[in-house]
């Protein structure tokens, strides 16, 4: 049992310390502020900028989470507020169907689907051209797929909200709306921020659904319907032919290495403003 | 002024309404599109085969490798990961029961754990493996996938060993048993419907994910039959069918995500019928 734990209490320094070791190479060479601010990523001549892939990354995180955050948060009020206690029954599978369908599957359907409609309809329809492998599809295709979690979290927490709280603004003379509004969404704030910060966290690591629309065209983007690049994607992509060149293998390292990073800051972060609902 | 709240109200119900049935109507597309793709590509023959020569190019053969290959694999991780994450989900609520702090802290720590990229799993395991000179292989696909979905099996176990009620655990105690006999006879056996349900949630999670397997588990057409072989898996089959140029190759990378989803959403089901069949079991307070 012990040795179980220990295991796993330390894997996410494991994690990190083989992460940075391997990308040690690469940051004795050429210095943190460097890799992340270059826009060159030529790896054959030994130039590695990962500006392109962090604003790709950026970009389509915060698109989807842009996406997703209302409908959930709409949603969430509407399934814990005003709908009858069987709808929220029938909305527990919906979140489960649609947390387990697997990245591959996300990244079919955005190429069946959302590639097809940014390209024929949305972009002729703005009078952009596009491929429709663009930030836009990866945004679109990744605000779905952290639905469930955002959705889940934001039921969970407005559950905790105690109802005589409700019960006294309504009986002072409130609408349901104003409650809603002035006692419910006030009093779940910081869950709602944290809410959405796990959502960000996890879109911010997503891969293979990502890397299926994005386009994977090396480059600043200038507009959402332009192809871009994220960091997964950089790491999935390219996995195969670094083992010759030992800067390159450590260039992705270093990628994994961000991921990791950003993503236990977010979910450190997010952990405080969710703590006071004394999940633990 | 109430006029305006009324109209406010109204608008909000109306996008809430929206919202809800958008998140509904995505979900059927999702399925719709993936069946309507998938049923007019998929056949016998595809479920039942290897790849033959030249079955990248459009000719005759299946994805039996890729469908025997996850399931190997995904069994395998969640196997491991049970044997590693039930002794730890019954330490801290049998053995660490009352040190609040510390079990919060490593509650923390896993949820920590959860939410980090599979594809960091993936870089991590690939490094592990250079590191002990393994290739490509089964094996270090199974070590890959069990670190990713042991937060998952653990943090899931826990939520339920939890709400074993404090009665249970005096009783036990006060017939004369001893910790370990509380953990492996009472709890394993009172929260059995969570555990069916944590071990099925991590089975889907490794059947389906492809970022860690990407670069440890490796490709091949052929059946694994040696630990130390690479393994062909699902997700993989898809992403590769379907970057190929040949629009029959294509079809099939959509027959592949159907097979796949039909067995996510086949284990879904399974661990819903499961966990209400072996609530029965549970002795109710």
């Amino acid at each position: 049992m012990l040795i179980s734990l220990s295991l796993v209490a330390f894997l996410p320094f494991l994690l990190f310390s083989v992460l940075y070791f391997k990308s040690f190479l690469l940051l004795r060479d050429f210095g943190l502020g460097q890799l992340i601010f270059s826009h060159s990523w030529h790896p054959s001549r030994g130039e590695f900028g990962f500006y392109p892939f962090i604003i790709g990354s950026i970009w389509v995180t915060l698109l989807a989470i842009l996406i997703s955050t209302p409908i959930c948060l709409l949603t969430a009020i509407n399934v814990t507020q005003y709908a009858r206690k069987r709808f929220l029954r029938i909305m527990h599978p919906v979140i489960d169907i649609l947390a387990g369908i697997p990245s591959v599957v996300y990244g079919v359907w955005g190429i069946l689907v959302i590639v097809p409609f940014i390209s024929r309809y949305l972009g002729p329809w703005l009078g952009i051209k596009t491929m429709g492998y663009s930030i836009l599809a990866a945004a679109f295709v990744l605000s779905i797929m952290i639905i469930p979690f955002i959705l889940n979290i934001m039921i969970e927490i407005f559950k905790t909200i105690p109802m005589e709280l409700k019960e006294a603004a309504l009986s002072l003379g409130s609408t349901k709306w104003q409650m809603v509004k002035h006692v419910l969404l006030r009093k779940a704030l910081p869950g709602i921020i944290a809410a959405v910060g796990f959502g960000l966290a996890r879109a911010f690591g997503e891969t293979m659904a990502v890397l299926m629309v994005v386009g994977n065209v090396v480059k600043v983007p200038t507009s959402v319907f332009d192809p871009g690049y994220t960091l997964p994607a950089l790491i999935a992509n390219n996995y195969g032919e670094v083992l010759s060149i030992p800067q390159y293998d450590s260039a992705l390292m270093f990628a994994a290495l961000l991921l990791l990073v950003v993503s236990l800051f977010f979910n450190l972060l997010m952990h405080f403003f969710i703590s006071r609902y004394n999940k633990y | 002024m109430k006029r305006r709240l009324k109209v406010e109200e109204a608008f909000f119900r109306v996008m809430m309404n929206l919202s809800t049935a958008f998140i509904l109507l995505i979900l059927g597309v999702i399925i719709y599109s993936v069946f309507e793709k998938g049923m007019k590509a998929i056949s016998w023959e595809m479920l039942t085969s290897i790849p033959s020569g030249g079955y990248y190019y459009g000719k005759g053969g299946g994805i039996l490798n890729a469908i025997v290959g996850s399931m190997t694999l995904a069994f395998g991780a969640t196997i491991l990961a049970f044997l590693i994450g039930l002794p730890v989900a019954l330490y801290i609520n049998v053995f660490l029961h009352g040190k609040k702090k510390l079990v919060n802290l490593i509650r923390f720590i896993l949820d920590l754990i959860w939410g980090i990229p599979s594809i960091v799993y993936g870089a991590f395991g690939f490094t592990l493996m250079v590191l002990v000179g393994l290739q490509t292989s089964l094996l270090a696909g199974i070590i890959t996938v069990t670190l990713f979905i042991l937060p998952i099996m653990i943090r899931s176990m826990d939520e339920i060993l939890r709400t074993v009620p404090d009665g249970l655990m005096e009783a036990t105690y006060s017939l004369g048993s001893n910790k370990s006999e509380l953990a492996f006879k009472i709890f394993t056996r009172q929260s059995v419907s969570g555990i069916i349900t944590a071990v099925l949630l991590s089975f889907g999670r490794a059947i389906g994910d492809a970022a860690s397997v990407l670069f440890t588990a490796g490709y091949t057409d052929n059946l694994p039959n040696s630990l130390m072989e690479p393994v062909a898996t699902l997700p993989l089959s898809i992403f590769f069918q379907l970057s190929s140029p040949v629009p029959e190759v294509q079809e099939r990378a959509y027959a592949s995500a159907l097979v796949l989803t039909v067995i996510i959403l086949i284990v879904s089901l399974f661990s819903r019928g499961l966990g209400k069949r072996y609530h029965k079991t549970k002795i109710n307070f």
